[in-house]
């Protein structure tokens, strides 16, 4: 069934694009592409970030064991790897860049850079972004970023090595770090990330506000375009504190201020409150998109409106609201006034509220719907079952007497694993795996996703779920070797287990790689419509042409009328003129068929 | 594969397990409601031939309860901790007779400043131990924390201490050990390339042992 014959006959025209190819995909201003460079960005730097945790927890299964020599260490400079065993220095570097890389330059950008790109325009049912210029700026100032970043690791000292949190003092002088070069670089780095998440939330936020369709109404809106709004404000309003923040540290360490050092009446506390009031709704721009995606995918592979639609989007409001209230919880233990540690303790407990909310509603939609297993479906349902696990297990942290066991353990590796890759991750999978076939006009491959998806869900919770039991131990985070501590003795056999599950997680990943790039080449022709979805991108050919709409779709309805008595099929496109209506003129909107 | 805390040997050690219980039992039932609802779910309306979903849109007094019952008990959560968080962290509820002594963290080392013979400390006789913290059971120790370069974390996992040492600040923190032995001192925060092994022992002596101690240490 075709919605759109004349819209896609008018595409033909378009698709015939005369631009030169480095304009169609190198400086693009088309929003898709902007949006494909992000996704091949990002993905290189998932794969990154995902090698150096691997080294990480090769020296945490055998902790400098010459019996067990790093593979492949031959290859690195005696100054991180000698005979074999990986050195405290590089050990640091690995731990910082792992979690800078992956929260700055995968997660993010695959949330936000990629799918605000590709989503925003395409639901809202605009032909491009509001500053298309502005938005290939966005792309290639985060290149550079990045660039700068990878480059750290071939600088005379190493890389950063003060934790992707970067504590002053010890980022803020070289002499306690044991890092000049590679301190500033990861500087640098981010500040110019910054400004390109910056330009993306602008951007982001004018095309929700002005661009919409006729007819898409707030309350029209797909969940993945409020998140991503949200998610936009958020980003609007954080990145400029970060971006202060590391200038600061950036004159601490080049032009000897001491904003940061106690030396002149600096304030090491004041590092740690800026870096968490963007640090803490930073959290949230991490998982509200994917919050977004499963809500899409949830409804459309249960074949059932969203429940409680409206609770959803106040849900995202009010967790972003509080997102701003919450930031001195990683704060309890560093001397801050026990007083404030009470009332932030109140405002985090609180923040389960809406998540609880988001749950349920979940829960809700699969109630009494018609489920269908598709790979993004999987990865969806997998994404509520883990989230669930992260967020409780917040609620252990947000108790300020219990913190006080639990601070910079183990137990908080697990927990940040259980949202950031237990939710964000499998959020971005099933994303990925929905919306590739738009992207590139080609399915993924059903079986090889399957495969993907039910051993990175067992693998994930063998090397995750362990690590509450570390923390339950007392091992702390970020230690080179932890045998030289009586109580931490005794867990080398549980550390190499989860490092041997990690591994296997690892190798699984290489399935997924493996069935996107097959895929982008040898994938089966997708049509327009595959997951038989209603949001408009769907109205759209697959992939669609420059400019997105060959005529300006109109909106009838909300985005989620699954099994809708309106309509013979168990789906019903916001674009599909209500029967009982006249049909509306030829060249004002496609008739239906 | 071991689950709980390490034996807790000080006197708040245990209510401080016992908030970990409470919230285990919470989270756990909510655990276990949430993921077993998705299991019933997604077995029980799995897609089957001619089956239709339900066209629903949500229902109002289900959001209500869902949003009311998941405040009450974060709410009830956050208040049973807030009491006990300040007992053991805000020094106006410190108790007021006890052990005094200093810590000072640097890198990677935890000295310690002990009172002599006078049991004061700023006077003659207080003497210095490096990575060693001696202290008696059945008295509180209130220990002032400083820090040289960077920032460190006092960490006593089997006391269920821990608080940061900040340089250009002083914090403080009690506790009162209930079991002879010898235990960790380890730091939290990573605070450069000797983190891994800025670690001390702790030994714990009855009040008389302890007293001995102190005067050999103060004599020598």
């Amino acid at each position: 069934m075709s919605t759109m014959a004349i819209p896609q006959a008018a595409a033909a025209v378009h698709l015939h694009d005369d631009r030169p190819f480095i304009r169609r995909y190198i400086f693009s201003t088309d929003h898709k592409i902007i949006g494909i460079q992000f996704l091949f960005m990002s993905l290189l730097f998932l794969l990154v970030g995902g090698l150096l945790a691997m080294m990480m927890r090769w020296q945490l299964a055998w902790p400098a064991d010459a019996q067990h020599p790093l593979p492949g260490g031959s290859l690195l400079p005696e100054t991180m790897v000698a005979q074999g065993i990986m050195l405290p220095e590089f050990y640091n570097s690995l731990m910082t860049m792992h979690g800078t890389i992956l929260v700055f330059f995968a997660i993010m950008p695959l949330l936000v850079g990629v799918f605000a790109n590709y989503l925003i325009p395409l639901q809202c049912g605009a032909p491009d972004m509001a500053f298309p210029r502005l938005n290939m700026l966005s792309f290639w100032t985060a290149v550079p970023a990045g660039v700068l970043m990878v480059a750290g690791f071939f600088v005379q000292g190493g890389h950063a090595a003060a934790g992707w949190t970067a504590y002053a003092p010890l980022s803020a002088v070289p002499e306690y770090s044991g890092v000049s070069t590679g301190q500033v670089l990861w500087t640098v780095s981010l500040i110019i990330l910054g400004f390109s998440s910056l330009m993306g939330a602008v951007n982001y936020i004018s095309t929700v506000i002005n661009m919409r369709a006729p007819g898409m109404t707030w309350f029209r809106l797909p969940l993945p375009v409020w998140a991503l709004f949200i998610t936009s404000v958020l980003i609007l309003l954080a990145m400029p504190v970060l971006a202060g923040a590391l200038i600061l540290l950036l004159f601490d360490q080049v032009l000897g201020t001491s904003f940061y050092l106690p030396q002149a009446n600096g304030e090491p506390l004041l590092w740690q409150h800026l870096f968490w009031f963007f640090g803490h709704p930073e959290v949230y721009i991490l998982i509200l998109p994917a919050f977004g995606f499963v809500s899409e995918i949830l409804a459309n592979g249960a074949r059932k409106p969203i429940f409680g639609y409206h609770a959803m989007v106040l849900a995202i409001v009010a967790i972003a609201f509080l997102g701003w209230i919450v930031w001195g919880h990683h704060m309890f233990q560093s001397g801050m006034n026990p007083m404030l540690g009470n009332t932030f303790m109140f405002s985090t407990m609180v923040i389960a509220v809406p998540t609880a909310i988001k749950v349920f509603n979940w829960l809700g939609t699969l109630w009494r719907g018609s489920i269908q297993f598709q790979v993004p479906m999987l990865n969806a349902i997998a994404f509520v079952a883990m989230f669930v696990i992260g967020g409780l297990s917040g609620v252990f942290l947000a108790s300020t007497p219990v913190d006080i066991f639990y601070h910079d353990t183990y137990f908080v590796v697990a927990h940040i694993h259980y949202v950031l890759f237990g939710g964000s991750l499998f959020g971005i999978f099933a994303a990925i795996t929905y919306w590739f076939p738009k992207m590139f006009g080609r399915m993924m491959s059903e079986r090889l996703g399957k495969i993907h998806f039910f051993l990175t869900f067992l693998f994930f919770n063998l090397a995750f779920f362990p690590m509450h039991n570390l923390g339950n131990a007392g091992m702390m985070r970020r230690i080179y070797d932890y045998r030289q501590y009586a109580h931490l003795a005794d867990l080398q056999p549980l550390n190499e287990f989860i490092s041997l599950s990690a591994f296997a997680l690892g190798v699984t990943q290489l399935l997924f790689a493996f069935n996107f790039l097959w895929s982008l080449f040898r994938g089966k022709k997708a049509e327009q419509n595959p997951w038989r979805a209603n949001s408009l991108e769907w109205s759209a050919p697959s992939p669609p042409p420059h400019g997105n709409f060959a005529v300006t779709p109109i909106v009838y309805r909300g985005p989620y009328e699954y099994s809708s008595p309106e309509s013979a099929e168990d789906y019903l496109p916001q674009d599909q003129p209500p029967a009982e209506q006249p049909v509306p003129a030829p060249d004002l909107v496609p008739a239906s068929s | 594969m071991k689950w709980g805390f390490p034996e807790s040997v000080s006197t708040y050690g245990g209510d401080i397990d016992a908030m970990y219980a409470i919230i285990l039992y919470v989270t756990g039932a909510m655990f276990l409601v949430v993921e077993a609802t998705l299991i019933y779910f997604i077995i029980r309306y799995r897609r089957r031939e001619g089956g239709k979903a339900d066209y629903v849109h949500g229902h109002l007094r289900t959001e209500i309860i869902w949003t009311l019952v998941p405040f009450v008990l974060v709410a009830m959560l956050a208040v049973t901790s807030a009491g006990t968080w300040l007992d053991l962290k805000h020094p106006s509820r410190f108790p007021a007779a006890g052990l005094d002594l200093k810590v000072r963290a640097k890198q990677f080392e935890w000295n310690v400043t002990y009172p002599g013979a006078d049991g004061r400390l700023g006077t003659g006789d207080d003497f210095v131990k490096r990575n060693q913290l001696h202290l008696p059971t059945g008295v509180p120790v209130r220990l002032t924390l400083s820090a040289e370069d960077v920032i460190h974390s006092f960490f006593l996992p089997e006391f269920r201490v821990k608080q940061d040492a900040v340089p250009g600040m002083e914090t403080s923190v009690w506790f009162e050990a209930t079991k002879p032995g010898t235990y960790v001192l380890g730091c939290a925060e990573l605070c450069g390339l000797g983190h891994y092994k800025m670690r001390g022992t702790v030994t714990v002596h009855t009040p008389q042992e302890f007293q001995r101690w102190q005067q050999e240490q103060g004599a020598s």
